[in-house]
């Protein structure tokens, strides 16, 4: 049994879905009779959130939140404080844009193992052992987490079932599926003055269903040519109640924003359906979407790299292939 | 003003998947035969956000690129001086290959500070080897200096940065205390070309090269504390199911009925 620390994020609809994912792991880490401990940084609400975990911090400061984004040097400085404090086995991030600066910072400043983007991670032997995607998702990598102090895991998103714990998977009667224990820690002895300022956020806009969270993707990639094939594309995602990727390729030639990204540095999406359009399946891309259940792809080499990956493919002309399925589509539905 | 680039040889990215191969021990990557190294990408786009600063002030910059790793090809290396650097610094040690992420930010930030002072130190946003995008912030932690990650564009105005970083739904422009460590990212645009002026006189040029007990680091600062145990190729799904037609607009359509007999759409 384990002490867990979470350091957990909250957005518009509360507590994150990669939160509850990591909330799945650390009662498997934490195992019987551990603890799970989950910090939130910069928290709007003052009520403990329901979350099967032991206890939770809500840590408020005008440092912290919105304000410290760009360096995170505060949220930083705070949760190294508390984690010296609790002195957890293990400390959890997801991988989002704040996870991926904090978490190595405290990692240094605590002087713990760290590894990055984990799919998985299991005790051995006093060890923690962690999986990752390395080599642009070309190989899968073991590596044991060494040294003194807490580890520090940051895992990518999707890698665990974020509505597990309601399955019965955590024992109710041991402790506490709902309603977690409030605790206090103050943050302002420990925040040191901030180097940083952001000054502006630039918020792409978006319509429709979150790239992320879409049951259906249909992406493009320099196979396209230009950027008008794309309109073809969102035409189709409309119709399937899907949103738009893009590879790294097709938002470099500058076709599609870079948010539309798929990829190991992009977005990772797991949909129902991923349709891809003059996309080669460098390891790169498919780290994003290797998760899908069904791939889809569409392209006019016949030794594309990305049949290897594809449940169905079509070896055609995107311009040929495009517009057939999309009028085929119409009048199915 | 003094811009540090940390710059790391990678074996090429570029290859398909299927030339992707272990080494007989399991443990190692062998790289393809007859595929030269290259400068990870995210650091030539650093480098290339180095040299946009020095073209853009008015005052002297000076760019130093730092390498750590063992088994340099020079020629690589030196296309970093081709493009605008002005001095290349190369921690070529065996022994840099039992380093880990700690390890190597040990071991920049040591060599940082021995040829240091920067204003700022530009890495990039991670390397194409083993994806770990946490040695910059390591080396920022080490030297107790801010980091901002996933840069598109940096504006140096006096003691201050102006940075505008990539963030998962749009950016972000964030004003930065120097001196100050960014990392950069593809999104900045495409790195320049050596020009043959360029590479003739990086030809002339020799880098500075240190082993890793030059730097006064003990045993303990460079253990490595993440071991690598296995590597593993991953399955794939194998051939797809190919959809047949007499034309690729049937093909289309076939698709369609196909997908929608298996409830997909
Ligand atoms: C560290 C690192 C991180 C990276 N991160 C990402 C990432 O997050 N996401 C990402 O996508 N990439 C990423 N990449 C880049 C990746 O390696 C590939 O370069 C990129 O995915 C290629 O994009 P593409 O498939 O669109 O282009 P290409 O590889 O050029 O493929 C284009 C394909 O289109 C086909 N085609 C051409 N014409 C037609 C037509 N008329 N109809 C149908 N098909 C056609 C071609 O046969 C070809 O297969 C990364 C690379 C590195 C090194
Ligand atoms: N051995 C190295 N030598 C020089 N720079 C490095 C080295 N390792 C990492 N870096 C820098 O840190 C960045 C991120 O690397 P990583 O954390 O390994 O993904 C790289 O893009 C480089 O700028």
């Amino acid at each position: 049994m384990s002490v867990i620390l979470i350091a957990g994020e909250t957005g518009q609809q509360g507590v994150t879905q990669q939160t509850l994912e990591l909330v799945t792991a650390a009662r498997s880490l934490a195992g019987d009779g551990g603890e799970v401990i989950a910090v939130f940084t910069g928290a709007q609400d003052a009520v403990a959130p329901a979350l099967p975990a032991d206890s939770v911090y809500l840590l408020k400061h005008e440092a912290l939140g919105e304000k410290d984004s760009g360096t995170f040097d505060a949220a930083t400085d705070v949760l190294s404080a508390l984690a010296s404090e609790l002195d957890p086995d293990i400390i959890l991030f997801a991988r989002t844009d704040r996870g991926s600066v904090v978490a190595p910072r405290l990692a240094m400043r605590l002087r713990s193992a760290f590894a990055r983007d984990c799919v998985a991670a299991a005790w051995d032997a006093g060890d923690v052992i962690v999986t990752r995607p390395v080599h642009g998702g070309n190989a899968n990598a073991r590596f044991r987490l060494a040294g003194k102090g807490p580890c520090v895991v940051m895992f990518r998103p999707g890698a665990h079932d974020a509505g597990a714990h309601d399955a019965g998977a955590h024992d109710p009667a041991s402790s506490t599926t709902s309603s977690p224990e409030l605790r206090n820690f103050d943050p302002a002895p420990h925040i040191r003055e901030s180097r940083s300022k952001l000054l502006r956020t630039g918020q792409e806009q978006k319509e429709g269903v979150r790239l992320e969270d879409a049951e259906v993707v249909v992406s493009g990639g320099r196979g396209l040519g230009g950027p008008e094939p794309f309109t073809q594309l969102a035409e189709l995602a409309d119709l399937l109640g899907g949103a738009v990727g893009a590879s790294r390729a097709a938002c470099d030639a500058g076709w599609i924003d870079h948010s539309h990204q798929v990829g190991l540095t992009g977005k990772s999406v797991s949909p129902r359906l991923y349709l891809s359009f003059g996309i080669s399946g460098a390891s790169q891309h498919m780290a994003g979407c290797s998760s899908s259940r069904n791939i889809v792809a569409v392209n006019t080499d016949a030794d594309a790299s990305i049949f290897g990956d594809a449940r169905f493919g079509v070896v055609g002309d995107w311009e040929k292939v495009l517009p057939a399925f999309i009028s085929a589509v119409r009048d199915i539905s | 003003m003094r811009i540090a680039v940390c710059a790391k040889q990678v074996p090429d990215p570029d290859i398909p998947p299927s030339q992707f191969k272990l080494s007989s021990s399991g443990r190692a990557v062998e790289p393809p035969r007859n595929v030269s190294p290259v400068i990870n990408g995210f650091d030539l786009n650093a480098v290339e956000a180095a040299v946009r600063i020095k073209e853009s002030a008015d005052s002297d910059t000076e760019i130093t690129v730092i390498s750590v790793g063992h088994g340099f090809a020079l020629d690589v290396m030196k296309r970093a001086l081709a493009t605008g650097a002005d001095r290349l610094v190369l921690v070529d040690d065996p022994s840099a290959q039992d380093l880990d992420a700690a390890g190597t930010a040990q071991v920049l930030a040591a060599t940082l500070s021995m040829h240091g002072p920067f204003d700022l130190v530009l890495c990039g946003r991670q390397a194409s080897d083993w994806d770990q995008a946490h040695v910059p912030l390591f080396v920022a932690e080490l030297m107790d200096i801010p980091c901002v990650t996933v840069a598109r564009r940096i504006d140096i105005d006096g003691a201050s940065a102006t940075v505008e970083r990539v963030v998962p739904d749009g950016y972000q422009v964030v004003e930065v205390a120097l001196p100050a460590l960014v990392t950069v990212s593809n999104e900045l645009g495409e790195p320049r070309y050596p020009a043959l002026k360029g590479i003739m006189a990086a030809s002339r040029k020799q880098p500075e090269v240190h082993k890793l007990d030059e730097l006064g680091l003990t045993d303990e600062q460079i253990a490595p504390m993440v071991e690598l145990i296995s590597l593993e190729i991953p399955q794939r799904q194998g051939r797809a199911e190919m959809i047949d037609g007499a034309d690729d607009a049937e093909k289309g359509r076939n698709l369609a009925i196909r997908l929608r007999h298996e409830r997909l759409i």
